[in-house]
């Protein structure tokens, strides 16, 4: 295999680790299996098909892969948590429903390197002894849809895919099912009851893993587009190998998904823990805007709590404990957890000192109004009633008594919900509100009152006389 | 109501992706399919669905009110989607969203969270918000039927707006 060239102006800086993006945007590639056979397609799973299902599952669990969608789970855990005696048939769902804002990493690779997924999923339904996988696509991908449909035709005339594939005893179909717009749909129970036809109303846990009862009330392993890929990397190196990349318990590479007010916005694959937010800011997407300074960081897409340019944290136990900056942290899940927020999805959003917090907190809230489900009514109501705090505070109605509020809001809805959701739209209002009292004092105030002061105030004020 | 034979092939096609006993998971293909042929669903497209599967058109029509994806009214002939997530407004979306207003002759003042979409008086476009189309790092961006474009800003709008005949 030749080390792969890239679409001029597309080439990966060099911190970066191509693994899963070895095909984006590179030099003569498409989405055909041509293109990723003549590339050493397909040659992990006649490996995986030599090898037994626990083997394989053996492999992950070793690699110390963990979850790419948000949680950082580890795969091959998860995948263990189908019930030995199990008599009811298995099946696997590729989360693609990608929807967290700050997060664009699976589109790259669906409309980019089909194959590569489709080849993930193969080994990983070989290894969990499923015969019917679904990839959950977000509607909003219709091209990606396609694209997955047509590579699945041509892994099917390929034997790769369908009955007695390559000859031995093993049928795999995988099907295309696309969502319908709604960010609720990414809560693993909430798209299984997607998948079911059904409006998806997240589970109520326990079960705490669909592993033990998911979709049609069988054995179903939910995993992320990224992770699905990881898998077939894992098979072609070993575990160990894998391992030995990223930093250990972070291992592997993540895909970071840079957006805001950065001069080079874009992704970049990393060595899980080997770059930090500093580096990633003023190295990698060639720092802020001139005469622009840091204010904060969302780590890892919308929900995860903002970090503060100018904070201390303090990371470690005993004698490894230490206290460092912002631009210190090392992109992995512990140290974010550490932090206080979380690696998340892998979005960074970066704001500079231009951006005031009250704008941004509210485009946040109007994001989890809207796609609040409903089901549960701290969640349902709560939602709802942080964004029109924020509205009023951006169209200029802001008053004194709406910070303590929204706070005391926020504080009502994490941990009072059915799934993940209530603390997904309470960390922001929770964390910008702790973090950045200035800025929205400023709106509490009544000097501001009446004034639309732009296009976006127009719309917040227009939602609250309704 | 008809259906042509391919759509009625294609619905066929769908439900057999889903066991013998499960077509009800074929209801977001199937509605997907009635969206695409004729641009919105209405009540005969839910019992349409809710008949080929068997099931009650409430249980289809749950799904239309739920999710954002599904138009219970006509939109134009082209049917636009702007972004209005974080990272697309810090880039200027709601100036995006302005000027799609202007340049396409749309009024945006009726629309609510029930009725999101707004269509030209001449019919050729409508337009809605979208929540993140998982795209950030070029924003703003936008969808135009199926169609998908970066970088948007108010500037370029009537541009592309005249590709769109």
């Amino acid at each position: 295999m030749a080390a792969p060239k890239y679409i001029k102006g597309k080439e990966p800086h060099k911190s970066e680790y191509r693994m899963i993006f070895r095909n984006v945007d590179r030099r003569g590639w498409d989405t055909s299996i041509k293109s990723y056979i003549a590339d050493g397609g397909y040659k992990d799973l006649k490996k995986a098909l030599k090898m037994k299902p626990q083997e394989v599952t053996d492999e992950v669990k070793t690699s110390g892969l963990r979850g790419r969608g948000g949680a950082g789970f580890p795969t091959g855990v998860k995948w263990g948590f189908i019930p030995p005696n199990n008599k009811k048939p298995v099946y696997l769902i590729c989360n693609c429903d990608e929807s967290e804002p700050g997060t664009f990493k699976d589109r790259y690779i669906v409309h980019q390197d089909p194959h590569q997924l489709i080849e993930g999923m193969l080994i990983s339904c070989y290894a969990v002894g499923a015969k019917v996988a679904y990839i959950y696509i977000r509607e909003e991908f219709p091209e990606g849809a396609k694209i997955l449909e047509d590579a699945i035709e041509e892994a099917r005339k390929k034997n790769f895919l369908g009955k007695k594939i390559l000859g031995g005893k093993f049928n795999c179909e995988i099907y295309v099912h696309r969502g319908a717009g709604a960010y609720i749909c990414g809560e693993e129970t909430g798209l299984i009851e997607s998948l079911e036809g059904k409006r998806p109303y997240p589970r109520i846990k326990p079960p705490y893993f669909p592993a033990a009862l998911g979709l049609y009330m069988c054995p179903t392993i939910v995993n992320n587009v990224e992770s699905l890929c990881n898998v077939k990397h894992i098979i072609a190196m070993g575990g160990q190998k894998y391992a030995k990349i990223g930093t250990p318990r972070n291992t592997g590479t993540r895909i970071l998904c840079v957006s805001g007010d950065v001069i080079r916005p874009g992704y970049f694959e990393v060595e899980v823990g080997k770059i930090t937010m500093g580096e990633l800011i003023n190295d990698v997407c060639g720092g802020l805007r001139k005469g622009r300074k840091l204010k904060g960081v969302i780590p890892g897409g919308s929900s995860a709590k903002v970090l503060r340019a100018g904070e201390k944290y303090t990371i470690g136990t005993g004698e490894s404990e230490r206290t460092i900056g912002i631009n210190e942290i090392p992109m992995d899940f512990d140290t974010l957890a550490a932090c206080g927020s979380m690696a998340g999805s892998g979005g960074v959003i970066v704001m500079d000192d231009s951006r005031d917090m009250t704008w941004i907190l509210n485009n946040i809230n109007t994001f989890y109004a809207h796609e609040s489900c409903g089901q549960c009514t701290p969640c349902r109501e709560g939602s709802l009633w942080m964004k029109k705090i924020t509205d009023r505070m951006v169209s200029g109605s802001g008053v004194p008594s709406d910070l303590k509020t929204l706070t005391s809001v926020g504080d009502n809805i994490a941990g009072r919900t059915i799934c993940a959701f209530g603390e997904a739209c309470a960390w922001p209002t929770q964390s910008f509100v702790a973090k950045f009292p200035e800025d929205f004092k400023k709106h509490t105030s009544r000097r501001n009152a009446g004034k639309e002061l732009n296009p976006e105030s127009k719309a917040a004020a227009a939602g609250l006389k309704r | 109501m008809e259906v042509s034979r391919e759509l009625n092939n294609q619905a066929n096609e769908y439900i057999s992706h889903y066991p013998n006993d499960q077509k009800r998971s074929a209801s977001l293909p199937l509605l997907h399919l009635l969206q695409q042929e004729y641009g919105h669903i209405n009540e005969e497209s839910v019992n349409w669905v809710a008949e080929k599967l068997g099931i009650e058109p409430i249980h289809v029509l749950e799904l239309v009110t739920f999710y954002p994806g599904f138009r219970q009214t006509a939109p134009g002939k082209y049917h636009i989607r702007v972004c209005r997530t974080l990272s697309c407004a810090m880039a200027g979306c709601y100036e995006t969203m302005e000027k799609f207003c202007e340049v396409a002759g749309i009024d945006r003042s009726k629309v609510s969270h029930h009725n999101p979409i707004a269509v030209s008086e001449d019919g050729k476009f409508s337009i809605e918000f979208a929540e993140c189309l998982a795209s950030c790092g070029t924003g703003p961006v936008c969808l135009i039927g199926d169609e998908f474009h970066e970088s948007v800003k108010a500037d370029n709008v009537a541009e592309i707006i005249e590709k769109y005949d």
